[in-house]
């Protein structure tokens, strides 16, 4: 096999609206399918203003924990559930994702993982996109492994809090309450 | 849910050190209040990461990859053919994967009400493609050879022309986002987005190459931009005996 070096990353710049949301993105699931929720947010730069000029992308197993994909062996979701979400920030900063509760998803050696969404940031000024996790303050955190290697004191910020239609999910990119972000 | 005792997962190798910018270029002013000044977390590669979206051709409309057809008039401008392979680290092609493209028309200047840049726009112009590879990772857009355009970073700052490209590979681990410039762009040297690529080899990686086989008599000059993702390495993911206690 050939080895080839990566092409590097570059920011999306203040446009990206014109070229990578769909009126579908934010849909992970079809509306009106049964236990779907909103997740929403506001993206926040390090003076604490909203970032009018990001992107979310969220990545997701199925209610059952299974993903939509050749590289999981437990086989595949249904055709309705798309697993991918993708919304640009409004003018205040806010997103949304109309999405279902991921399962519980297979960790290393026979640990599981509470369930979670991953999630990309991409904005102006982000020469390359940031990645953290959702998971969710009513759901059982207390074992998942990937939640143990971040500090006590910053676990707070990966965590979406109930709301009336769903949960909110803040991404704070610098500063005080700065999001935890992870190196892949 | 049942959990299988063993599978196996495939790894995604880190980029090389220099491959990326970094998220805080002074040089490229809006990174100072956007970089995350907290370090970054490892996250050990499981199955949210090592899989991803498939998306496929429902997402994509008739003139999707022909920018210059999108509308009952033809653009201004040079008409250029694009086209690559989207490959991971190993050479492998990454096959039917959806590539989207967006750019500034011939004057340098978006569909987009923030862009201010008084060069007009064009009515027979979008900017905006989409196509999925083929069984080669091969992807081609049809377009207009986007133009530079002034902006306020620095003194007399000025965009070299570029393309920006969005691909998804087949695993989370594996999404970017670039951008493609142009040959022998005279803007290189004072654009800190372009220079925030701190290797010199690997800022030429975003660099097209003008291919004459591409180039299409008295119709389109042809460049080839091959873009590279990830290499994928196949690693036991999960042994039988269970270790965690």
């Amino acid at each position: 096999m050939t080895e080839l070096l990566p092409t590097p990353s570059q920011t999306v710049g203040p446009y990206l609206s014109i070229g990578l949301p769909w009126p579908d993105g934010p849909h992970v699931v079809p509306e009106g399918t049964p236990g779907a929720f909103w997740i929403r947010g506001t993206v926040r730069d390090g003076n604490g203003d909203p970032i009018p000029d990001a992107m979310i992308e969220t990545w997701q197993a199925d209610p059952d924990g299974g993903f939509r994909h050749p590289d999981d062996p437990r086989g595949t979701a249904d055709g309705e559930f798309r697993g991918f979400g993708r919304c640009p920030t409004e003018a205040d900063g806010t997103y949304g994702i109309l999405t279902v509760l991921p399962g519980v998803v297979p960790g290393e050696g026979g640990a599981t993982q509470a369930p979670h969404i991953d999630v990309s940031v991409f904005a102006r000024g982000l020469l390359n996109r940031v990645v953290t996790r959702i998971y969710f303050e009513d759901q059982d955190n207390a074992a998942d492994p990937v939640l143990a290697t971040v500090p006590e004191e910053r676990r707070g910020t990966l965590i979406a809090a109930k709301t009336g239609d769903g949960y909110r999910f803040d991404i704070r990119l610098q500063g005080d309450g700065e999001t935890v972000f992870f190196r892949l | 849910m049942a959990t299988p005792t063993e599978f196996r997962l495939p790894r995604y190798g880190e980029d090389p050190e220099g491959t990326h910018p970094p998220l805080d270029s002074s040089g490229y002013r809006s990174t100072a209040l956007r970089h995350p000044k907290q370090d970054l977390v490892l996250l050990p590669q499981m199955l949210t990461e090592v899989t991803g979206p498939l998306l496929g051709p429902g997402r994509l409309g008739e003139h999707d990859n022909d920018l210059t057809r999108q509308h009952a008039g033809e653009p201004q401008g040079q008409r250029i053919i694009v086209t690559g392979r989207l490959l991971d680290g190993d050479g492998r092609p990454v096959r039917d994967s959806l590539v989207e493209i967006w750019q500034a028309n011939a004057g340098g200047r978006y569909r987009h009400t923030g862009d201010r840049w008084p060069s007009p726009l064009d009515p027979n112009f979008d900017g905006v493609g989409r196509t999925l590879t083929d069984s080669d990772g091969r992807y081609t857009f049809t377009t207009i050879k986007p133009g530079a355009y002034p902006w306020k970073n620095h003194d007399n700052a000025w965009r070299p022309a570029h393309i920006h490209f969005s691909v998804f590979g087949s695993a989370f681990t594996q999404r970017l986002v670039t951008q493609m410039y142009f040959p022998d762009d005279p803007l290189f040297s004072q654009d800190p987005i372009f220079n925030s690529i701190p290797d010199e080899k690997a800022r030429q990686r975003m660099v097209s190459r003008y291919d004459h086989d591409i180039t299409q008599a008295e119709w389109a000059l042809g460049f080839q931009f091959d873009i590279v993702l990830r290499g994928r390495d196949a690693s036991v993911f999960e042994e039988e005996e269970d270790d965690d206690e």
